[in-house]
């Protein structure tokens, strides 16, 4: 097994693969990627580049969907 | 024997920007029961267009129930929000999440955001300065910007200089049911925003807390009435669904019509005219 690295998702500390991209984040997280969107350290990271981005350690991510509202 | 055609009026939709909405009534998706209840509801008030928030993921949600998988987005446009924002920053980064979701989803409302940028917890009241600040910043991104603000008519012109699609003055503060409590702002507020542009859109966005101030609203003519908890929180939110899609209608059509003047004193209805000889002098 690749030696690890700390990321920060959703606010709770996550111990994930070195160099894991957002998509196979999404993939262990088990959520649908069509219904959600991806912040990495406040910027917003498009759909189209979740394959090629790369994570690094101490990363902050926001992972968002649509719930009901006013 | 002639067979009579009956037309039908031209369909009174509202224009936001480049989107066109059947329905005067935009809907919010949040605070019901169940989503079987909110799509229910969404499906009996005749609304075209609704309302979503834009929140963290569940990670662990062991339903794995999405509101995306109760509500049809190739039949309503939807219309992301940025409420639970308390700075301008904030507000412009739920704006390009919630519009991210939407592209994804192929749904049309990509482009535009309900803008709400609050002041406090306990009123739920929009800062007009970061709401300004964060309405600039979206104009220039390219969103259409509707913004959730006072009913305070300097405010509101500032909000339309600034590039806002729709100025949406509250009636009342969010979820407190409290109606129209300034009319005469109201009033104002369309003067100001209409004055060069009869048909800049202007909504009434919370505090609607019943079908009469549905109408009520539309009488003083605005353009539509965006409203979430007055359903959702009825004992019968079904019924007041029905109740809104009735009184949004009913209010349009009162406006379009013309009232008649309030007067001090009587009008007979009936001819003054041929009445009987009288006992008692009038």
């Amino acid at each position: 097994m690749r030696p690890g690295m700390q990321i920060v998702v959703n606010g709770a500390t996550r111990e994930v693969a070195e160099g894991l991209s957002i998509a196979s984040l999404l993939e262990e997280l088990q959520v649908e990627p069509k219904h959600v969107a991806v912040e990495v350290n406040l910027e917003l990271v498009p759909r189209g580049r979740h394959s090629a981005h790369t994570l690094s350690p101490g990363d902050r991510l926001e992972v968002v969907t649509l719930v009901g509202g006013g | 024997m002639s067979t009579e055609v009956i037309k039908m009026p031209t369909a009174d939709s509202l224009r936001l920007g480049t989107h066109t909405l059947a329905s005067r009534l935009i809907v919010g998706t949040g605070k019901y029961a169940n989503y079987a209840q909110m799509a229910e509801s969404l499906e009996a008030s005749g609304t075209d267009c609704i309302t979503v928030a834009v929140r963290r993921e569940r990670l662990i949600d062991s339903q794995g129930r999405n509101l995306l998988d109760f509500i049809d987005t190739n039949r309503y446009l939807l219309l992301p929000n940025t409420a639970g924002c308390f700075s301008a920053e904030d507000a412009v980064r739920v704006a390009r999440l919630g519009r991210e979701i939407l592209l994804g989803l192929e749904n049309a409302g990509a482009d535009w955001v309900k803008l709400e940028v609050l002041g406090d917890k306990k009123t739920l009241l929009p800062d007009p300065v970061a709401t300004l600040e964060a309405t600039r910043q979206l104009v220039a991104e390219g969103f259409q910007v509707l913004c959730y603000t006072t009913d305070d008519p300097i405010t509101a012109r500032r909000l339309k200089e600034a590039g806002a699609t729709s100025v949406m003055p509250a009636g009342s503060p969010i979820g407190s049911g409290q109606g129209i409590l300034n009319p005469n702002n109201i009033r104002i507020c369309l003067e100001y925003l209409k004055e060069d542009d009869t048909d800049y859109p202007v909504i009434v966005d919370a505090g609607v807390g019943t079908a009469s101030d549905v109408t009520m609203a539309m009488e003083l003519g605005v353009d539509g009435v965006l409203l979430n908890t007055g359903i959702a929180h009825a004992r019968d939110p079904l019924g007041m669904a029905r109740a809104m899609k009735a009184a949004i209608e009913a209010g349009r059509l009162a406006y379009l019509s013309g009232r008649i003047p309030k007067r001090l004193y009587a009008t007979a209805s009936s001819p003054e005219e041929g009445t009987i000889s009288s006992l008692k002098p009038r």
